[in-house]
Parts: C-alpha cells; sequence; structure tokens
C-alpha cells in the first residue's frame, strides 16, 4: 500500500464514523447553549438506532419498502424529539439535577430499545440499510471523490447541518433567544422570552438529532441493530460538545478527529501489527478521558447558566 | 395584547397581594402615578418594592388585586404584555446577556427584529441610534456588554428599555453601584427625562429620593405605611417612617487605642478569572483595634482582593501578613487557625451550607479543634451548647436550631456567620459587603458588633460600596480602582465629595486621571 | 407550614411519581402487547413466593447495598460517580488475583485479605476518576463512563489472556474464565442449598459503619460540607479537592467489595458478567434510598426483588429481562423529580393555597395571623 492509500483507506473508515458523533453533538449543542446539560444522549440514540433498525426490518418486505429508511429516520427523529422533550419536563419544569437525570434518560432509552428489540426481533439481522448516493462529478474526482462525495444522504445531511446549525445560532431570532437562555435566563425573562419554552424546544432539537444520529448508526454504520449499539457515542458527543468550545465548527474538527484517530487504530489493525484486540476497542473512550484533560480550560467559557434551572419566581 | 402608543396618564394599582413562601412580599397594596410625575418609593431591603415593580412587569403574578393603567383594568401575563402597554424597568441587576453584543441584547425583547429565519440588526441599530440621538445618550451598539464599565451598562438598560417603547419607566435602585458624581448626572438625566414620562424610582438613599421625586410612598413590610408629596419631608422623618422606629446607626468615636500593625498586605499583585491582573501592587495595613475600609465601585479588585486574603486565589507577587506571620499563598485553613476571621460577600452560598443545620453551621471552620472532636468523632453535646450559647449572645432567631440554615431570612444567616466568626476569637476580621440587603435593623446590629470588636482590639478591614456604611465605621477609608489603591484618606479628610472623585479614578489635587489601561 | 399539609402534599407528590414510573413501563409492557398488571404482579410477588426466591432477593441485594453506600458517599460529597461497574470489576480482578496467588494462607486471614485486596482494586480504579476531577476539572460522570467502557476491555482481556484458567486452554474450548478460587478463600453461604451467603451481614454492618462515618465523625463532616456547598467549604478551611477524591476512593472501595464478594461467595471464579448492571442499579438504589444507609437497606431488597422478578418474567411471560433497565430508568427521573418538588417550599405553598382555598379557608386570613404571629415574636 502506498502512503496515500493507506490516508485514503483511514479517512474513508474514519469520516462515515464521524457522522453519527457529529449529529448527536450538533444536537447536544443546542441543549448545552440552552443551559441543558442532556447525558441521556446515549439512551436518545439507543431509541434512534432501534426505531431507524425496526422501521426497515418490518416494512422491508412491503408496499413501504422504498421509503423504509426515510421512515426510520423519521421515527427515530420524532421519538428522539420526544425523549427530549421528557428531559425538558424533568429537568426544565421540576428543576431535578441534569446529571443524574442523564443517567436516567440513558438507562430508560437503553433498557427500552433493548426490550422491544429482544421480544420483537430476537437476534442478529441484518437489514439493507442506507444506500450511497455518489454525487455526480464530484464523486469522480481521483482519489478524494469516492471518499468524501460518495456518502448515504444522512452523511451529507450531517455535514450541512454544520454550517446551517451556526447560522441558526448566531443569525436567527430563535438562535438568539438559545444563547440568551443558556447565559442569563433572567435577563432574557425580563425581555419577554420564554425562557422554560426556549428550553423545551431546544431539548426537543437536539432529542432529534440524537435520534437520527442512532438511526445513522443501525441505518448507516452497522446495517443492523444490537443493545449496545452506542456503546458510549452518547457520552463521547457530550465530550466532544466541550472540546468544540460550543461551535459547530470545532464540533465538526472535533469529530473529525476523533474518528480518524479511531480509524487510524483500526488502520494499524489491519496493517498487521498484533496488539490485543481489547485495547483497539478501548482506544476511543481512553481518546476522551485525555482530551476531557486537556480541555477544561474550555469548560470556562461555556454557557454560564448551564445547569442551573431557571424559576422565574425565585428571587435572587 | 397588541401595542398600544396611548400616553399614560394614570397608572394605579389597587389592593395588590402577593405571598412567598413564609411572608407576605406585598400586603393589598394601592398606588396611583399620574402623567410626568416622578413617585420615589422608598423601603427598607425585603419590604417589598422589588416584588411589587415585578409584578408591574408582569414578571411576578399577583395573589390578589388589580393594575389599571387611564382607568382602564390590564391584566400582564408576562414582560411582553407589560411593553407593550408601554411600561419598562431597569433592574437593580442589569438584565443584559454579557457575552452578546448590544444590539444583539436589545434585538432580544425587539420582537419586530425577530423575521423568520434571520435577525434584523440593522434595524435594531437604526433604532438604538434614534433613541440614544433623543435623549442624549452615547452608546457603541457592537461593544459586547462585558466589556462595558457599570455606568455605560446601565445607559445601555435605559436605551433598552426606550427602545421596547417605554412611556412608563420603573427604575430599582438605579444608584446602588454608581459614584457619587454618576448618582447626580443620572439624577440630571431623569429630570429631563420626566418632561417626557412618568417614573418610579425605587431607592433606600433618602437623599436622592428628595433631590429627584415629586411624590413618595414608603413600604414597611409588604405594607404602604405612608404616601405624600416629597416637598416637606425631611430624610429623617423618612428613615423613621422607613423602619418603624428610630434607627439611629452607632458611629465609630476614633477614640484613638491603636495597637500596632495587625494585618499587612504589601505590593499585591493577584490576577482575575480572565487572566488579566485585578490588583496591580495593592498594599495597606491595619492596626489592632483599627477599622480600615475599603472604598470604591465593585468590580474594581474587591473580590479578588478578599478571595486573596482569604487564601483562595493566588498571589502573583507580594506579601501577606497577618501579626508579623506570613500569610502569603498559604491554605485557607492556615490562614484561619492564624486567627483571621471571614464574613464573605455572598452569604447564602459562601458563608453557610444552605443544607446544613444552623448547629452544624456553627462549628463549620472548627469540627476538627479538640473543643468539638475527640478522635475521629464529632461532640455531639458540645455542638448543641456552642450553637445554644451563640444562639442567646447573637439573637439568632429560628423555630430549632436543627433547622435548615438556608431557610433563614439574610439577616439571621448573617448572624450566624457573625457568631461563628466572632466566637472562634480572630485577630484580625475582614467583612465584604456586610449589610448588603440587609434591612436597619440587622444593619444596626452588625455595626454594633463591628465597633465592639474594634473595642477590644481586633483589626477590621471593611469592603463596602456603601459609603455612609464606611464613613460612620471606619477610622481610615482607602479607595480602590482599577486594582490600585489610589489613597487613603483619615475619617477627616473623607467626604462624599473626595471620596467620590476617588471612586471615579480622579486623584485629588491634580487633574490627571489616574486611570490605566 | 402545618404538618398535615406537609404530609398530604409529600404523599401525592410521591404516589404521583411512583405512578408515572410504573406508568413508563406499562407503556413500553403494552407496546410489546403483554398483560400489565400480570407482569407487574410477577415481577413484585413471585420472587417472594419461596424460600429460594427470598434468598435469592438478598443474594442480589448485597452487592446493591454495598454499591449503594458507596455512590452515596460520592454523591453526598458532591462527585456523581457513575462508574460503579468498572470498579466492580476491577474488584473482582484484585481479589481473584489475590486469592489465587496465596492458595495456602489460612482462610481467616485470606478471606480478609481478598475483601481488602477488592477494596483496593475497586478504589484504585475510582481515583482515577477523582483526581481528574479534582486536579483537572474534569466532569465525573463522562470520565466514570468511560472508564466502565474501558474496564470492560481489561477485564475481558485479562479473562482471555494472563488470567484464563489453564484448563480451558487444554480442552480448547477457551470460555473466558478465571480458575476456580482456593476454598480458604471462600465466604460461606448461611443456608445449604441456597446461594445466600455472610456478605449480607457484612454488608449490613458495612451501613452501619457508613452511617457513623457520614453523621458523627469529623471527616464525613467535611466531606458532606463540601458536597453541599463546595464554595461555603473552601472558605471554612476545607480541603474541597482531596474530599471529591477521598470519597471516589470511598466509593470505588465499596463497590470494589461488592465485587470481591461476589466473586468469593457467590460464583467462586471470575466470569463474564459477573457484575451484570449493579453499578448502574445502585446508582437507583442509592438515590431510591435517599443516599442514606438506612434508606439503602429497604431499597436493595426492592431492587432485589425488580431483579429476581424481571429475571421470572422472562421465564414466566417472555418478557426480555432489559425491562428492568426500563423501569430502573423510570424510577431515576420519577424520583429526582419528586425531590425537587418535595424539597420546593415554593412549590409545596402553591399546593397548600389550593388545598385550603379548597377546603374553603379565606387565605389571606391565614397569611395575615402568621404575619402577626411573626410580629409579635420579634417582639
Amino acid at each position: 500500500m502506498t502512503p496515500l492509500n493507506i490516508v485514503l483507506n483511514i479517512l474513508s473508515i474514519g469520516i462515515p464514523f464521524s457522522v453519527s458523533l457529529l449529529l448527536a453533538s450538533l444536537g447536544e449543542m443546542f441543549n448545552q447553549r440552552a443551559g441543558i446539560f442532556n447525558l441521556g444522549c446515549e439512551g436518545i440514540m439507543s431509541m434512534g438506532a432501534f426505531l431507524g433498525f425496526i422501521c426497515a426490518y418490518y416494512f422491508q418486505n412491503t408496499a413501504l419498502a422504498p421509503y423504509v429508511n426515510l421512515l426510520g429516520i423519521l421515527a427515530a427523529g420524532v421519538a428522539g424529539a420526544l425523549l427530549g422533550l421528557l428531559f425538558a419536563l424533568v429537568t426544565v419544569t421540576f428543576h431535578a439535577p441534569q446529571g443524574i437525570a442523564g443517567i436516567g434518560l440513558q438507562m430508560l432509552g437503553i433498557g427500552t430499545a433493548g426490550t422491544l428489540f429482544r421480544h420483537f426481533v430476537g437476534g442478529v439481522t441484518g437489514i439493507p440499510g442506507l444506500p450511497s448516493y455518489p454525487i455526480p462529478l464530484l464523486s469522480k474526482i481521483p482519489f478524494i471523490g469516492p471518499v468524501f462525495f460518495n456518502m448515504n444522504m444522512l452523511a451529507y445531511l450531517a455535514f450541512l447541518l454544520v454550517p446551517l446549525s451556526h447560522y441558526i445560532l448566531f443569525k436567527t431570532p430563535w438562535g438568539l433567544k438559545v444563547r440568551a437562555v443558556g447565559t442569563s435566563p433572567r435577563s432574557a425573562d425580563t425581555m419577554a422570552i420564554n425562557v422554560q419554552r426556549t428550553r423545551y424546544q431546544a431539548l426537543a432539537v437536539g432529542g432529534l438529532f440524537a435520534g437520527i444520529a442512532g438511526a445513522y448508526l443501525s441505518l448507516g454504520q452497522a446495517k443492523m441493530f444490537a443493545d449496545d449499539i452506542v456503546a458510549g457515542r452518547g457520552f463521547i458527543a457530550v465530550a466532544l460538545v466541550y472540546f468544540g468550545g460550543w461551535s459547530p465548527y470545532r464540533i465538526l474538527g472535533g469529530s473529525l478527529l476523533f474518528s480518524i484517530a479511531q480509524s487510524l487504530q483500526l488502520s494499524i489493525q489491519v496493517l498487521g501489527i498484533n496488539f490485543p484486540y481489547e485495547f483497539a476497542v478501548m482506544f476511543p473512550y481512553v481518546l476522551v478521558i485525555v482530551v476531557l484533560a486537556f480541555t477544561r480550560s474550555a469548560a470556562v467559557k461555556g454557557p454560564a447558566a448551564l445547569g442551573q434551572p431557571y424559576d422565574r419566581e425565585k428571587r435572587i | 395584547m397588541a401595542p398600544t402608543h396611548e400616553k399614560i396618564r394614570e397608572l394605579r394599582v389597587e389592593g395588590i397581594t402577593k405571598r412567598f413562601p413564609g411572608i407576605v412580599a406585598c400586603n393589598s397594596i394601592d398606588l396611583t402615578i399620574g402623567e410626568n410625575e416622578i413617585l420615589a418609593l422608598v423601603g427598607e431591603n425585603g419590604a417589598g418594592k422589588t416584588t411589587l415593580m415585578n409584578i408591574l412587569m408582569g414578571l411576578y403574578q399577583p395573589d390578589e388585586g388589580k393594575i389599571f393603567i387611564n382607568g382602564r383594568p390590564v391584566q400582564f401575563k408576562g414582560p411582553a404584555d407589560a411593553f407593550a402597554a408601554g411600561i419598562g424597568m431597569v433592574h437593580q441587576h442589569f438584565m443584559l446577556v454579557p457575552n452578546m453584543t448590544v444590539a444583539e441584547n436589545i434585538a432580544l425583547g425587539l420582537k419586530e427584529s425577530h423575521r423568520y429565519f434571520r435577525l434584523d440588526l440593522p434595524g435594531v441599530k437604526k433604532r438604538i441610534a434614534e433613541i440614544s440621538e433623543r435623549y442624549k445618550l452615547p452608546v457603541q451598539p457592537d461593544a459586547y456588554v462585558w466589556q462595558l464599565s457599570v455606568g455605560e451598562q446601565q445607559r445601555v438598560e435605559l436605551i433598552k428599555t426606550l427602545c421596547f417603547g417605554a412611556r412608563f419607566l420603573i427604575l430599582d435602585e438605579p444608584t446602588s453601584a454608581l459614584t457619587p458624581q454618576e448618582t447626580d448626572e443620572l439624577i440630571a438625566l431623569l429630570k429631563r427625562m420626566a418632561s417626557d414620562m412618568s417614573i418610579i424610582f425605587i431607592s433606600h438613599k433618602l437623599a436622592e429620593v428628595t433631590a429627584l421625586s415629586d411624590k413618595v410612598a414608603i413600604l414597611r413590610q409588604g405594607s404602604i405605611v405612608f404616601k405624600g408629596t416629597t416637598a416637606g419631608q425631611t430624610a429623617a422623618g423618612l428613615a423613621a417612617l422607613m423602619t418603624g422606629h428610630e434607627v439611629v446607626l452607632p458611629r465609630n468615636a476614633c477614640i484613638d487605642g491603636y495597637g500596632n500593625d495587625c494585618l499587612v498586605v504589601q505590593d499585591l499583585y493577584v490576577k482575575s478569572d480572565r487572566g488579566f491582573f485585578a490588583l496591580d501592587g495593592v498594599g495597606f495595613s491595619v492596626r489592632s483595634g483599627e477599622i480600615l475600609g475599603l472604598a470604591g465601585v465593585s468590580g474594581n479588585g474587591q473580590k479578588e482582593l478578599a478571595d486573596a486574603l482569604a487564601g483562595l486565589r493566588r498571589v502573583e507577587k507580594g506579601r501577606i501578613s497577618l501579626m508579623g506571620v506570613d500569610l502569603t499563598n498559604r491554605s485557607p485553613r492556615e490562614i484561619i487557625d492564624a486567627g483571621l476571621g471571614y464574613i464573605p460577600e455572598d452569604r447564602i452560598n459562601e458563608g453557610i451550607v444552605p443544607s446544613f443545620s444552623i448547629k452544624e453551621n456553627l462549628i463549620l471552620k472548627d469540627v476538627a479543634s479538640p473543643k468539638f472532636s475527640r478522635g475521629a468523632f464529632i461532640k455531639s453535646r458540645e455542638e448543641a451548647q456552642n450553637a445554644a450559647l451563640l444562639q442567646q449572645q447573637f439573637d439568632i432567631r429560628c423555630s430549632s436550631l436543627n433547622s435548615m440554615t438556608g431557610a433563614l431570612s439574610g439577616g439571621n444567616i448573617q448572624k450566624v456567620i457573625l457568631a461563628r466568626e466572632l466566637a472562634r476569637e480572630p485577630k484580625a476580621l475582614i467583612a465584604v459587603y456586610p449589610t448588603r440587603g440587609l434591612d436597619m435593623g440587622a444593619e444596626e446590629f452588625i455595626h454594633t458588633r463591628l465597633l465592639e470588636l474594634r473595642a477590644k482590639g481586633v483589626a477590621i478591614f471593611l469592603i463596602s460600596e456603601e459609603l455612609d456604611e464606611l464613613m460612620n465605621l471606619c477610622d481610615r477609608i482607602a479607595v480602590i480602582f482599577k486594582g490600585k489603591i489610589l489613597d487613603i484618606l483619615t475619617r477627616r479628610e473623607a467626604t462624599r465629595p473626595t471620596l467620590g472623585l476617588l471612586m471615579a479614578g480622579i486623584r485629588q489635587g491634580a487633574e490627571k486621571a489616574a486611570v490605566e489601561g | 407550614m402545618k404538618t398535615s399539609t406537609r404530609v398530604a402534599y409529600v404523599s401525592l407528590v410521591s404516589c404521583v411519581a411512583a405512578l408515572a414510573a410504573v406508568g413508563i413501563g406499562a407503556i413500553v409492557l403494552v407496546i410489546l402487547g403483554a398483560d400489565v398488571v400480570q407482569t407487574y404482579k410477577v415481577i413484585l410477588t413471585e420472587p417472594l413466593k419461596d424460600l429460594f426466591g427470598i434468598t435469592e432477593v438478598l443474594v442480589r441485594a448485597v452487592p446493591l447495598i454495598l454499591v449503594a453506600l458507596g455512590i452515596a458517599i460520592s454523591f453526598r460529597a458532591g462527585i456523581l460517580n457513575i462508574g460503579a461497574e468498572g470498579q466492580i470489576q476491577m474488584g473482582i480482578v484484585s481479589a481473584t488475583a489475590v486469592a489465587l496467588a496465596l492458595p495456602n494462607v489460612p482462610k481467616a486471614i485470606l478471606v480478609p485479605l481478598v475483601l481488602l485486596s477488592g477494596a483496593a482494586g475497586g478504589a484504585l480504579w475510582a481515583s482515577i476518576a477523582g483526581y481528574l476531577r479534582a486536579k483537572l476539572g474534569v466532569n465525573e460522570i463522562l470520565s466514570t463512563v468511560m472508564l466502565n467502557y474501558i474496564a470492560v476491555q481489561i477485564y475481558g482481556y485479562l479473562l482471555r489472556g494472563p488470567m484464563i484458567d489453564p484448563a480451558e486452554l487444554q480442552t480448547g474450548s477457551g470460555t473466558p474464565q478465571s480458575m476456580r478460587l482456593p476454598r480458604s478463600a471462600w465466604i460461606d453461604r448461611i443456608i445449604p442449598g441456597t446461594r445466600l451467603h455472610w456478605g449480607i451481614v457484612l454488608a449490613v454492618v458495612l451501613a452501619i459503619l457508613v452511617y457513623i462515618f457520614l453523621w458523627r465523625t469529623t471527616s464525613g463532616f467535611k466531606l458532606r460540607a463540601a458536597g453541599a456547598s463546595a464554595k461555603a467549604a473552601r472558605y471554612a478551611g476545607i480541603n474541597v479537592e482531596s474530599s471529591l477524591l477521598f470519597a471516589m476512593v470511598l466509593a470505588g472501595a465499596f463497590a470494589g467489595l461488592a465485587g470481591a464478594v461476589e466473586v468469593t461467595a457467590v460464583h467462586r471464579r471470575a466470569i463474564e458478567g459477573i457484575s451484570s448492571g449493579y453499578g448502574f442499579s445502585g446508582i437507583v438504589v442509592a438515590l431510591f434510598g435517599g443516599l442514606h444507609p438506612g434508606g439503602i437497606i429497604p431499597a436493595a431488597a426492592f431492587f432485589g426483588v425488580l431483579l429476581v422478578g424481571t429475571d421470572m418474567t422472562q421465564r414466566i411471560l417472555s418478557i426480555p429481562a432489559n425491562m428492568v433497565s426500563v423501569l430502573q430508568g423510570a424510577v431515576i427521573l420519577s424520583i429526582i423529580s419528586a425531590k425537587m418538588l418535595i424539597n420546593d417550599p415554593y412549590a409545596m405553598e402553591k399546593f397548600e393555597r389550593r388545598f385550603l382555598h379548597f377546603k374553603g379557608q379565606p387565605v389571606g386570613q391565614r397569611a395575615e395571623d402568621e404575619e402577626s404571629r411573626k410580629n409579635e415574636a420579634k417582639r
């Protein structure tokens, strides 16, 4: 293999890896920009992955067959948004501590997905999954084309969402509101911004993204479902939001860096350098800890009201 | 509610009542404000002024009572309704989002700038320019709020309210963070604006009230105890009405009985959270039996100085010592053990553990001392006895010493802190804004205790932004500006105008402003 | 506030919360097409029908108590330890290694030694997250979750590699498990024919010790102060960072001990899946028990019933045992919501006003009474 081939090989594995992380992180970014720390992302992704899978699995031999993937993505997104709203009920309305609420949502999501999967499917079953759509002309560019312009529609969507999220956050009234309620909810309230509603909306959007991120895992990446399909990606996505300093472009950078590092390690295995595969599997998790240890200074720059519930009638 | 542009000729509230757990914040309040009137709403902290205004802004819903504009009943479900009716408020704690620009902050509340997929910032800036022109309030729309001084932020607040279409202005303690000179400017501005609109002005500074207002209303424990024209009222008369009884705050007689230098700070350099030097070569010394005050507009390094003295912020350069013992960059524990008492700024979050019982909070600093522990175990009996004794000595009012400290009133929490600190018999005491937000009864109590402590020969370093408090209590007053002590004045030299100039960064005698950076 | 009102309020909130948790579970059961009432009945009553069921519940309760005690300590100290799962596995590994290395040491010495080394293994693993939080400000939830994933891999690697039973290699079956522990390392069973073991006594004794530690000792006081208000603790001269680390080490030790007890008393060799979610269930038990040892013991028994009960539904009604995770998640969300409501004087005041209003008592009157009473007290 030439060095160029190795690099392209790493990229062609790494870039698809980054899609689910990117989607989930962008969603989590909206949550945190609005002041809510949603660790339940993992559970939402799990539900998303299951729903994506089950739609494709159930309807693949029916008249709906051409639309199963779309249906799966839709179901995953809606379920994700609903779980986001459940999280909003617990943390925004009832003011429950967000960290532990996230763990609760994680258990609920993984448990529900696992229970339903065991009951309706049972064992490992493959699905066709999302096809790739090569972009005319661009995909024909040597070397780069097949890597960047021959992906499935969710991957394109994820990368499109990066500039779009930036625009939403900084150029639209809703983005302004989200940033305000995450930094200084009381100020926002005195300016007639409905803090609770804005936070509910942000959590619904975050849940939507996380649900679709989950659907990407089952439909786009693994083309199957398993109990542990998310394997901590929800938590990694939360870490990437810190690493990316709550900014969409830097989150994109973070998820690419992370996935490429992961595929690098896979490539090393392919190259025949021998070490126990358990260590390869644990590599991304170690990487997260290392990354967190070195980005703590970024936490100072985070949304000022992150993690704090707001109640208008509680006096300062 | 559709916005109207009708002039507000009369705003009337009738029978407004609002309850919070344990207290009635507003009790059946009736008030009327006419066209182009300035009403001063006066009362002690906790009298219900801010609650009443938050009801006028639609932030709180009254439990009972009605609001009328021009004789018609209105109901405000939220601030949007109040804006639409033409009412605007400048809150005591500025309601600005620090990491957004001035224009973005104003756009947040300006609904007509909210297009579907775009924020109309140019339109907002145009509106700002108009208002700023009409009222002679200069402002930079692209500056981030965190970059602005307190005075500038207040200007932004005013412009913001006017941009929202306010024809009726409420100002909640607008002078609390201003220097005396800035206060005078604001009063002049408000007088100009009164030709255009009606104003409610909340204050507990009676000199301002008599200078500015046409009418005055006094609130005490949630009820109106006085309504009338300002003309003819004296500050002393208003004070008596405000507190319900004669409160004469104790004064330092300044009888010289000073000992040696006790708490000495030399050439101190300390960084702020943002990484620049918040203290830039600060030095002073407090003698035993002396109260040294530190005046200054907040945000000029007071917080960092207090943190450094408590051992909670790294000293980059310089020295702190207590009775000759070097305490620079020592741990809080070592500093406490050396005999430094401390009354922190944020009494609920820094002074006590809110969820702990009063008993526990009273031994927070000493739980491991031989007095309260045997081996690894706490001596419960001593803990209880200590609490009972201090409760009596410091008149801590609570249903039980086992109840949660966070549920006490501000004054009682401060008494718990004071009791704990004084019981430790400190050699020196740092008091950071010790009476902020307390009623006059509690203030009197704390002032008396501080003077008693001074008489016992304790060195006291008092950080405050209330000039009256400093001038009543201190033997000498240092003034801090942008991390430097500009001057240390004796009681005789420290007049309101001289302190005011120093707080604004202007050294007396010299015309040159001591503004750096 | 009248006591009767408070009682009414607290019981109403608790009932609604319980209903919400049961309701979420019911939604999933309805989707499965199961008989909701029947399923709950099986979960809650089937385990208690015979001695075997009851002892199994208690066997599950032992690690739950131990893990929850550690989690209660860490939560009280202000550090959210989600890493018990990994800490249990590290405890199993250390306990197994020591037991296998010293087969000839007498039981009276070996059993305590094995348990202590299990605790040490868990403590060491937890101290990584504690250190990262105390020194570098790394969010402990994220780091402990990551450490869980890492621990699973290390555990698997050790059981498939260095610690595998040589017999497995000889027969070639290669099941990832360690050698059987020497009898001198075993914790004995209390009732022959069941798996109920003396670990339960250990767990109860430790619960009492944890109570004494948290509420009767100076270090427990400091630890709770640092957790309840880190700022105030700092001003009071308490070293919050070392308190966090200390709490994390203790929490890890308890989880590690739970692992050691499981391996020496129940399985007697390290196999995959011993921890079987006790780390996460322990969080639920700790919260359900109000982060108090006195509440944790009954809570552990209750969740022991749930764990055994969902196993039984799988066998009897063929409803997947993952159902327990659904219930646990729902319970967490309901408990923390209910707790906030119960401790919220504003919410209670609103409730009281409606409650009293409903009874037709004029509200203003009461508030004024209170006011005048207060004024009287002042005079």
